[in-house]
């Protein structure tokens, strides 16, 4: 499909790089000739140097031609006009980042209607919700949500003294009488779809399915912790920090959101009357001490600086505080902090990059392939692809101990109707399923792929 | 350095030529000849070269930057050349070994000097290879290897820069592969246009693809010592239009297919193009009256010259010599501007001789009024600082080479003239230059140490200096 990204800032170049891997044909425009001739060097794409809300240029990208156009400026206006005049103008699809918080109230469907846009991203709000997930279910490292929402894939990761460690992945299912499934796991940096024998060391990090209703019951069976958060303390007052603190307040969660700037501290003060803001400088050890950050349940580092995000965010876990929540924009120190030991690291970035991966999915599955959604998995290690089962003997009615899956290849959940099946061997595939299947190596195009 | 890497792309690079080689051997197997062997033996050697690097290297990162691209470019020239020599040699065509180098770079660079003395002497196939390699060379190989080959990288574009000439290299399409393919496939489809028209006025069949692939390369290898001066005016003017149409900016055919056609017409690089060859050709023509029998042949006389020339092909029907002086002038500064940027012809390309005129402008102007701001455009479009510098630094260094070049020939017992323009011509990728080295005179006299000067001076000009210059700089392949 024929793409044009708008704005080649942080975010853009990360859509536009997990496009271009996804086999799009993408065409980058930004104002800076300099970041685009960066641009060029690194990724497969052609480059319009212009304003992404001119017509001359939009047209010299090929607008006409577009399936989709991201408008992923730094500013929202130009976007909602880059949006609305590349729909005019003929592409197919538009997608425009709308970040400040005044417009993403009950102005946003408005907008969204007028402007003819088919979503509106906001990647502080998306890193948010993320975060929200995580901090509503703390053992996990991360939370995945599949087909609406309504599969959860939770990923954990093992203490040296887990019970789950040493026990081959057949003998768990009888202990823990409940349905559920290990997926994917990571051990250092290679990524294995477990079948039955494999065996679980500590240290590893899991990808987990279970049915909603019976995910607290088997954590708790695990000796997991998954004590919700009733205490959250906050750093850096930025947007995310806006949108987690006004989620978890309205989930009766304690929040106290720390910044060094009075007038964006009066700002909150005044958005979210209930939080308890402070202003002062959150790199003062002191400061947080006092503020009792040994007694909260977690700790999120959203400032605008990276490094200070993970040094606080070790200072923090040094004080025993059970969650640490990280926010880390570049992609190099993210890795490195992961390496360092904290778990829960955020990028807001990915997570659009994720979205909007899924959305050109979804378009193109408009357009004939088959796959419905794709989800990354485990720092793309290995990726999650929801399938609609068809009538394909080869396939259907067969149970899974019958199935000759590939390797490296695993169904992680079966939506059938409002039904969740986690699959055993004796369950089967029913036409009109939607399937989700994991895979670490191969690329699927079809639910029929994963047979051999 | 990721030497991986290098390893990998030259060994399959050896492995097209590998190919490519067979397409003559086939020439060869028609007519029955004896070269049929060396061919293949070359095409064995290549596959055995190619074959080794690509087995035994394994390439763990395919990351490369704008240095690895330069010296991926520079080694795949300088091995397709050697390897690519080796037919004349073999067939004992042309036993000396630095003869076929010089002939084989001649033909890769696009360039068509020739150190042949008897042209009739050549087997069929060896002269379809020698003037394959035109083809190959015009278009760029790694360009070709690109389009048939998926690297798994988007960092090819740094090849792909060091490879294709002109002050600023851009993609048709967002995908590096799809470019070089829309690139080839207009190249192609203007090469089989050229093949019939030739055979439609008359010239036989073996004698189209040679003349083909010299103009399409815009190269200048023939089979004739007067190289097209024997054949009818028809054949002549045919070979006129295509070798103006292969001097122009390939962008240009893209936009025209794909109905853009206000941006293809208003491109200032083509008028220029058309209107330096309108200009000369009416000027010479002039020039030329008397020496022929009417204005006819005058002005088809001055046409094909100066478009062989401005296209830096390199074709004649007529000895260019024995013309006035302001005729050879002309002829001469043609030689500096060449065709215009990403089409498959040498020399400066116009839109670097606009870039270069536009920066005099703006200097000048700055000496009267020193506060002034300028910024130079190209094509309406800002060109940015750094190009501005690059392209002055190239012309520079491109002089400095036409020096040392004409310094080396300079102990040669030829006249200044001839001196002079043999390193102008094999520079700019010409082919023949004035005096002895004419359209109808040659490079064998030169001496073992000269031709070796002159090839790499072919290569450097066709490469456009900075791949080559940088690949033999120590700093290059230090591991860091």
């Amino acid at each position: 499909m024929n793409i044009i990204v708008v704005g080649c800032g942080k975010v853009g170049t990360t859509i536009l790089e997990s496009l271009v891997a996804e086999g799009h044909n993408v065409t980058a425009v930004d104002l800076r000739p300099s970041a685009l001739a960066d641009i060029t060097n690194i990724h497969d794409v052609i480059t319009v140097c212009g304003n992404g809300a001119d017509s001359d240029t939009l047209e010299e990208a090929g607008v006409e031609q577009a399936g989709l156009v991201v408008a992923a400026t730094g500013s929202d206006e130009v976007n909602m006009l880059c949006g609305f005049l590349a729909r005019k103008m003929g592409a197919a699809d538009t997608v425009a980042r709308i970040r400040k918080p005044e417009y993403n109230d009950r102005s946003l469907q408005t907008m969204k209607q007028y402007l003819d846009l088919s979503m509106a991203i906001n990647p502080d709000r998306l890193a948010a919700q993320e975060m929200y997930r995580i901090l509503r279910l703390p053992a996990a490292v991360k939370i995945e949500t599949f087909s609406r929402q309504n599969i959860e894939m939770i990923e954990l990761k093992l203490k040296d003294d887990s019970p789950l460690a040493g026990v081959p992945l057949f003998d768990l299912r009888n202990r823990y009488k409940a349905k559920f499934l290990i997926c994917v796991v990571q051990r250092g940096e290679q990524v294995f779809i477990p079948d039955g024998s494999f065996v679980l060391q500590g240290g590893d990090k899991i990808g987990l399915t279970a049915r909603h209703a019976e995910i607290q019951k088997l954590l708790r069976g695990m000796g997991v912790a998954s004590k919700q958060a009733r205490k959250v303390m906050i750093l850096g007052g930025s947007r995310v920090a806006y949108y987690l603190a006004k989620r978890l307040l309205n989930a009766g969660i304690e929040v106290k959101i720390v910044d060094k700037d009075r007038t964006v501290c009066e700002t909150l003060c005044e958005l979210l009357p209930a939080a308890t803001v402070l202003c002062g400088d959150g790199t003062q050890q002191e400061l947080l001490l006092e503020e009792g950050l040994e007694r909260m349940d977690a700790f999120v580092a959203l400032t605008g600086m990276d490094e200070q995000n993970i040094l606080l965010s070790f200072f923090a876990a040094s004080h025993k505080v059970p969650k640490v929540l990280t926010k880390v924009n570049r992609r190099e120190l993210s890795a490195l902090a992961r390496q360092l030991g904290l778990d829960c690291v955020l990028s807001p970035r990915n997570t659009v990059a994720d979205v909007l991966v899924q959305h050109a999915r979804a378009l193109e599955n408009s357009m004939g392939s088959n796959v419905e959604t794709l989800y990354s998995l485990m720092d793309e290690g290995a990726e999650a692809l929801e399938f609609n089962a068809k009538d394909d003997p080869r396939l259907v009615r067969i149970p899974f101990k019958a199935l000759q899956l590939k390797p490296q290849v695993l169904v992680a959940g079966i939506m059938r109707g409002r039904e969740t099946i986690i699959p055993t061997g004796d369950d089967v595939i029913l036409p009109g399923d939607k399937v989700v299947v994991i895979t670490a190596s191969h690329r699927l195009q079809d639910l029929a792929d994963i047979i051999k | 350095m990721n030497y991986r890497m290098i390893g990998n792309m030259v060994g399959r690079l050896l492995l097209l030529e590998a190919g490519l080689l067979l397409l003559p051997a086939l020439v060869s197997l028609i007519y029955r000849e004896a070269s049929l062997w060396a061919l293949l033996a070359a095409a064995g050697v290549a596959l055995l070269l190619g074959g080794a690097l690509t087995a035994l290297v394994r390439v763990r990162d395919k990351t490369i930057y704008a240095k690895e691209g330069f010296v991926i470019v520079s080694l795949s020239w300088i091995l397709l050349s050697a390897v690519g020599a080796l037919p004349f040699v073999l067939s004992g065509e042309m036993p000396s070994y630095v003869d076929a180098l010089f002939e084989t770079v001649s033909g890769f660079t696009t360039t068509g000097a020739s150190v042949a003395t008897d042209l009739y002497a050549f087997s069929h196939g060896v002269l379809f290879w020698r003037s394959f390699t035109h083809w190959i060379g015009g278009m760029g190989v790694l360009v070709l290897m690109m389009a048939l080959i998926p690297t798994g990288t988007g960092r090819t574009i740094h090849v792909m820069r060091a490879e294709v000439p002109g002050p600023i290299v851009g993609k048709l399409v967002p995908r590096l592969r799809d470019t070089a393919k829309i690139l080839y496939l207009i190249y192609l489809a203007l090469t089989v246009v050229e093949i019939i028209a030739l055979l439609c006025a008359g010239m036989p069949l073996f004698d189209s693809f040679i003349y083909t692939f010299g103009t399409a390369g815009t190269g200048g290898f023939g089979m004739h010592p007067d190289s097209v001066g024997s054949y009818g005016p028809a054949v002549q003017w045919i070979i006129t239009v295509f070798m103006l149409l292969f001097g122009v900016n390939f962008n240009i055919y893209y936009l025209l297919l794909i109905r853009s056609f206000r941006p293809a017409f208003t491109s200032r690089e083509l008028w220029l193009y058309l209107g330096v060859v309108l200009v000369s050709a009416g000027v010479i023509t002039a020039n030329v009256l008397p020496l022929y029998a009417g204005i006819d042949e005058a002005l088809r006389q001055a046409v094909f010259q100066v478009s062989s020339i401005v296209t830096t092909t390199g074709f004649a029907t007529t000895d260019f010599n024995l013309w006035p002086g302001l005729s050879k002038g002309i002829l001469l500064l043609l030689m500096f501007m060449g065709g215009c940027a990403g089409s498959t012809a040498g020399g400066l390309k116009m839109s670097r001789v606009m870039l270069l005129g536009k920066t005099v402008v703006r200097e000048l102007k700055r000496l009267v009024h020193p506060r002034s701001v300028g910024v130079v455009r190209l094509e309406g479009k800002r060109v940015e600082e750094e190009t501005v510098h690059s392209t002055a630094a190239y012309f520079i260094l491109y002089m400095a080479l036409l020096a040392v070049a004409f310094l080396v020939l300079s102990a040669e017992p030829f006249s200044l003239e001839t001196n002079l323009t043999a390193a102008i011509t094999c520079l700019n990728n010409v082919g023949p230059g004035l005096g002895d080295v004419g359209p109808m005179g040659g490079f064998a006299a030169y001496s073992v140490l000269s031709k070796v000067v002159l090839t790499l001076t072919m290569l450097l000009g066709r490469l456009e200096i900075y791949p080559l210059v940088l690949a033999l700089l120590p700093g290059t392949w230090t591991k860091e």
